[in-house]
């Protein structure tokens, strides 16, 4: 916290006064937590799979059976064209990135109300619990990358009209703006809840629809123009066409689109930060 | 010299009563209005309420203008009934929450044994959880590493330290746990009540730890309800009220101020029917004279009155004896003198005396309830209405050490060689 001395004799290390100002954030402890990251990263995938025949088995299924899912109802049900791509790897491709967005946002959106036990007995930097699970998140993101790639090359052996191109290099950017989005939109959500639990409710549906509204089972092309500006406005839009373009090789990727989702990462995650100090210190009174 | 390592100023800490969901946005717009009124919050009367744990509305002050300081290497007994507050400071202390107003100034670092095992996961090993809770509390892989094997010792799991604490059996998970924080040497060290877990092997190497922890110059806060074991480890002690600090002083000025608190007449817990009613009691020696203290082997009285309401056939009177556990360790009732108190007629008052003889159990504090009633029901029932201490002296045991803790009666024993 505080840790400039009041006059030369008094060396407190810590003050704890009532209003810290709001733009008092302090990355240095979250940093001297680091190894308890690693710990809670390590806890969670642990204990996930602890006493699970499949193991890590689990993240694949989820997934593939999604993809079959939409490759039955939105593929050959409704018919919604996909750019020319076999269906399995254009759903499985928009699946794969937004997973990684939803999981980060449902899971850090809880922080405050699954914790509190234990945030009510230690102190720690609390932004540490967010940030492990959305480290952990990525352990399991990178599993479905790797089945992902593996049947892209399954495809592009069989034949198939899909080339990755250059593109590629941009997926650990995309995979950081998904992760600071997700997080973003995640410690805002669990900062209110901890005073109106009705977003709880709000957050798992409010997931599943901004999916649809997210160019995953459509191609961004089918769009028609005066919706366009919408799809758009939405951060997860350019992020996940990137992602297309760099795995199947359709369309092109939008710069202007990447620098507005990385705007409003940087701002998101600065409210959000803003708010989530603000809220730990005192939350244990209202939870 | 000595440093202030801990120093409270005006610290007041003010919660919120009720279910916090449904209503708190309307609450919340209510506030909000009435501040871009310029009228004074409604929710918050802070002038008000010179009395504590007053409630303001929905409000309740658990902590009201706290001072004190410690110095670098100091016990301190933290001592007060239940909802005194004393959770509540020791949650501004380990920061798990803010002060409402005031400062709390800190130097170096805290470890709180606030509740031993926090964040202990079922499905991780011993080793693992070991790894996760100290760095819970605050110590880096390196630091942990360099102790573990320290810490397996002080916990005695050794054997198991591979196998998932979920296996372990409540005592080994408890000790476990405290192990980590144990060797968590932080320049202050918290600890709550702790001790009321584990086995007395257990409390034993605990109590030694942090006896260990002070005597290395370090701070120590101490919160429990058993006095025997304040008075044995810490040298000052403050003792809460109802949100406020009441005294603060050298530990057995503060035990005692807070032993006679606690039978305070207006705390009593009464029940029964009334219809014979306990008038006065007290704990005397042979000589009739009123006492609370008294050494092993000693005989004491108690001398009780009581008027009938109602008109009785007949009537029971027992002393239960507490330790300061609340354990119930000696029951005495007339029927053990096939004594009896028979035909009560309306209005009459009767006085009878009780001898307790040859007292021995183990030296501490103790607490006596007296029941009045017979088989139809209770007529007056007084919990822990009188103390007394017990000191070990030389006439029952001559033993010149103190008698052990875990045990709770004396046996007289006499030796000699074959």
């Amino acid at each position: 916290m505080n840790t400039k001395p009041l006059n030369q004799q008094d060396n407190w290390s810590m003050i704890l006064r009532p209003k810290k100002s709001l733009f008092e954030v302090n990355l240095a402890e979250l940093w001297h937590y680091r190894d308890l990251i690693a710990m809670f990263v390590k806890r969670d995938f642990v204990s996930k799979f602890k006493q699970t025949i499949l193991g890590p088995l689990w993240f694949i299924v989820q997934p593939l059976l999604t993809t079959l899912m939409f490759v039955v109802v939105f593929g050959n049900i409704a018919g919604i064209p996909t750019d020319g791509i076999p269906q399995v790897l254009f759903y499985m491709t928009g699946i794969v990135g937004w997973n990684y967005f939803s999981t980060c946002l449902n899971d850090t959106s809880q922080t405050f109300i699954k914790n509190a036990s234990i945030f009510g007995k230690v102190y720690f930097p609390r932004l540490a619990m967010p940030i492990s699970v959305v480290i952990s998140n990525l352990v399991s993101f990178a599993i479905q990358f790797v089945f992902l790639l593996g049947f892209l090359i399954y495809f592009i052996a069989k034949g198939s009209h899909v080339a990755p191109g250059i593109e590629i290099l941009l997926v650990p950017f995309l995979v950081l703006l998904i992760a600071g989005l997700g997080l973003g939109f995640g410690i805002i959500i669990s900062s209110l809840t901890t005073k109106y639990r009705d977003l709880v409710h709000l957050v798992s549906f409010g997931v599943t629809l901004w999916m649809y509204a997210t160019p995953i089972i459509y191609p961004l092309s089918e769009i028609p123009e005066k919706y366009k500006a919408y799809v758009m406005a939405n951060p997860m839009t350019p992020i996940v066409e990137t992602f297309k373009t760099a795995l199947l090789g359709v369309g092109s990727v939008d710069y202007f689109g990447l620098l507005y989702s990385f705007g409003f990462m940087v701002v998101l995650l600065a409210i959000g930060i803003l708010i989530f100090n603000k809220v730990e210190r005192t939350f244990m009174d209202t939870v | 010299m000595t440093d202030v390592v801990i120093k409270f100023e005006d610290v007041s800490k003010q919660y919120r009563l009720g279910v916090v969901g449904t209503g708190t946005l309307s609450h919340d717009l209510n506030r909000l209005f009435a501040k871009m009124a310029g009228k004074e919050d409604p929710a918050r009367k802070v002038g008000v309420s010179n009395k504590l744990n007053v409630r303001d509305g929905d409000y309740v002050w658990a902590l009201r203008d706290i001072n004190f300081s410690l110095n670098d290497g100091e016990v301190l007994g933290v001592v007060g009934k239940n909802g005194a507050g004393k959770s509540t400071l020791l949650k501004l202390l380990s920061r798990v929450t803010a002060p409402t107003t005031g400062v709390i100034k800190v130097k170096g670092r805290i470890a709180s044994l606030l509740e031993v095992g926090t964040g202990f996961h079922p499905e991780l090993t011993g080793r693992e959880n070991i790894f996760l809770n100290g760095a819970i509390l605050g110590m880096t892989k390196r630091e942990i590493k360099s102790k573990f094997d320290e810490i397996v010792d002080f916990s005695g799991v050794s054997k198991y330290v591979d196998t998932p604490v979920k296996r372990y059996s409540s005592g080994m998970y408890v000790r476990l746990a405290f192990a980590v924080a144990a060797h968590l040497e932080p320049e202050i060290l918290i600890v709550d009540e702790v001790l009321a877990v584990g086995d007395a092997e257990f409390q034993k190497k605990a109590i030694g730890k942090m006896q260990s922890v002070s005597k290395s110059g370090r701070t120590v806060l101490f919160v429990s309800h058993n006095l025997t074991a304040v008075e044995q480890l810490c040298t000052r002690g403050i003792l809460l009220q109802n949100g406020t600090l009441l005294m603060e002083g050298p530990i057995h000025d503060i035990t005692s101020a807070y032993k006679k608190s606690s039978v305070d007449e207006t705390n009593l817990k009464r029940s029964g029917t009334r219809l014979v009613e306990m008038q006065q009691y007290k704990m005397t020696d042979d000589q009739g004279k009123e006492i609370d203290e008294l050494f092993l082997g000693d005989n004491f009285y108690v001398e009780a009155s009581f008027t009938a309401r109602e008109a009785a056939d007949y009537a029971d009177f027992t002393l239960d004896i507490r330790n300061d556990s609340n354990e119930f360790i000696g029951h005495v009732t007339n029927a053990d003198d096939l004594f009896e108190i028979k035909n009560i007629a309306k209005g009459e008052n009767r006085k009878i005396r009780v001898e307790v003889k040859d007292i021995s159990f183990a030296p501490g504090t103790y607490y006596v309830s007296l029941w009045l009633g017979n088989k139809y029901g209770t007529f007056d029932y007084i919990e822990n209405c009188m103390r007394f201490t017990i000191k070990q002296g030389e006439k029952f045991i001559r033993r010149p050490f103190p008698f052990d803790k875990r045990a709770k009666t004396v046996l007289r024993s006499i030796w000699k060689a074959l």
